[in-house]
C-alpha cells in the first residue's frame, strides 16, 4: 500500500458533468474539454469526495463498505493517480 | 472558372472548377435543390497543374476546408471529387450540429438512424428504404440538434456502390442516376437522386427513435448494444464531437440514453428490410 497521508481535492462539481449510462460513466471535464468513459470504481470515488480536501485514508473507508475486495486500498489509490494524471482529482499534499 | 450552387439541408456550397463537365453533372443531378444566393462553403476541382487541365486531366480536391494528403482523381470521376469535397466541408466545418457518419430515413416523424463502416450497407439500405414509404434523409451524415436532439436531414446525392448499383437500378428510373464511374478508389460508384420528397422536406427534422449498426454479409442476427458502447461508437462517428465541447457532450448524451440500439448482420437486402421492419415495429 503507498502513501496514504495523500491528501485529494476533486474538481470543482462545476468542472465535471457526469452522466451514468450502465456499468460505465461518461465525464466531461470541462477545464480540459475531454470525455472520459470510466467504470467503477471512479464514479463512487468521486462521489465519495466533498468540496474539501480528503485524505487517501478517508477514501478508502468511505468505499470499503461498497467494495468487499482484499485490496481495495491499493485498487482505490490506483484509481485516484490515475484521476490525478486526468486532472480531475488534484494531489493537495504528500 | 465555373459555378454552381446548391443547398443541402441547412449547408449551402459554391461549386468552382476550371472545368465546365463537372459543374454541368452537377447542376443535373441537383437539379430538384434550392439555389443560394449565400454559401457556408466553397469548393474548388481545379488541375492539380496548368499542363493536367488538359492533358491527362487530374482533379485536385479543394475547399474551405481541405484534408492534406487527398490525392487527385481523374476528370472522368469529377463528381465523386465534388461530392468527396462537400462531405470534407462539413465533416472538418460544420458546427451548428453534431455531426454523425451515418444515414437515415423517417417514418411519422420519427427517424431511423445507421451508422457503420463502409461497406455496412447503411447507404443502400437508406436509399431502399427511401423508396419503400420512408423519407430519405441521408447516407452520409445525420446532423443532430445541440437544443433539440432531433436529425435535421442532409439528404446529398445518394453514392451506391458496386453491387448495390444494380439493386437500385431494378427500383429506380434510368433518369435519376447520374454516370456510371467505374474502378474509382472506392469500387464502382454511381450517383443517385434522392426521391423528390426527400428533397422538399430537407428541412423537416425528424427525432431519433432507433439506431442500427448494420454488418453485411454474415448469417441474420440481431445483438442489442450497451449505452457506453454506443456511446463510445458514435464518438468515432462523429467528425466534430471533440470541436463541440460540452454542446457535444450533451447532445451526444441525451442521444444515447433516448434512442435504443441493435446492431443487425444480414445476408442480403430482403433479410436486412425484415429486421428493420421488425425492429421498428417492436422498439419504436
Amino acid at each position: 500500500m503507498p502513501a496514504l497521508p495523500i491528501i485529494y481535492l476533486r474538481a470543482e462539481n462545476a468542472q465535471l458533468i457526469t452522466e451514468p449510462l450502465d456499468a460505465l460513466t461518461v465525464i466531461y471535464h470541462r477545464r480540459s474539454g475531454t470525455t472520459h468513459i470510466v467504470a467503477e470504481p471512479v464514479p463512487q470515488i468521486l462521489a465519495c469526495m466533498g468540496t474539501a480536501p480528503m485524505a487517501a485514508a478517508d477514501i478508502v473507508r468511505c468505499l470499503a463498505a461498497l467494495f468487499d475486495v482484499d485490496d481495495v486500498e491499493a485498487i482505490i489509490f490506483a484509481r485516484l493517480e490515475e484521476m490525478a494524471e486526468l486532472g480531475i482529482v488534484e494531489r493537495v499534499r504528500a | 472558372m465555373h459555378e454552381f450552387r446548391v443547398q443541402v439541408g441547412p449547408a449551402r456550397f459554391r461549386i468552382g472548377s476550371v472545368w465546365e463537365g463537372p459543374i454541368r453533372a452537377l447542376a443535373e443531378l441537383y437539379r430538384d435543390y434550392p439555389t443560394p444566393t449565400i454559401t457556408d462553403y466553397t469548393v474548388r476541382l481545379e488541375s492539380v497543374s496548368f499542363l493536367r487541365r488538359y492533358i491527362r486531366p487530374s482533379v485536385a480536391i479543394n475547399g474551405d476546408f481541405m484534408l492534406p494528403d487527398a490525392a487527385p482523381l481523374p476528370l472522368a470521376f469529377a463528381l465523386l471529387a465534388g461530392e468527396m469535397a462537400m462531405n470534407v466541408q462539413m465533416a472538418l466545418g460544420w458546427r451548428r450540429h453534431l455531426l454523425l457518419h451515418a444515414s437515415a430515413v423517417e417514418k411519422d416523424g420519427k427517424a431511423l438512424i445507421m451508422t457503420g463502416e463502409s461497406g455496412s450497407g447503411k447507404s443502400t439500405l437508406s436509399a431502399m428504404l427511401g423508396h419503400m414509404g420512408w423519407r430519405f434523409m441521408g447516407d452520409e451524415f445525420v446532423l443532430l440538434d445541440l437544443v433539440t436532439g432531433e436529425a435535421m436531414p442532409f439528404p446529398r446525392l445518394i453514392s451506391l456502390k458496386n453491387e448495390a448499383i444494380d439493386e437500385m437500378q431494378t427500383q429506380v428510373a434510368a433518369d435519376r442516376f447520374g454516370p456510371l464511374m467505374r474502378g474509382t478508389p472506392k469500387g464502382d460508384i454511381r450517383h443517385l437522386v434522392p426521391p423528390r420528397d426527400a428533397v422538399q422536406s430537407m428541412g423537416v427534422p425528424a427525432r431519433p427513435a432507433l439506431l442500427l449498426f448494420p454488418s453485411f454479409g454474415f448469417d441474420a442476427a440481431v445483438r442489442p448494444v450497451a449505452p457506453s458502447e454506443v456511446f463510445a461508437r458514435l464518438t468515432q462517428a462523429s467528425t466534430n464531437y471533440v470541436a463541440l465541447g460540452e454542446s457535444g457532450f450533451r447532445a451526444l448524451t441525451g442521444f444515447v440514453k433516448a434512442v435504443p440500439a441493435r446492431a443487425i448482420d444480414y445476408r442480403n437486402g430482403d433479410e436486412a428490410l425484415m429486421l428493420v421492419n421488425q425492429l421498428w415495429d417492436a422498439l419504436t
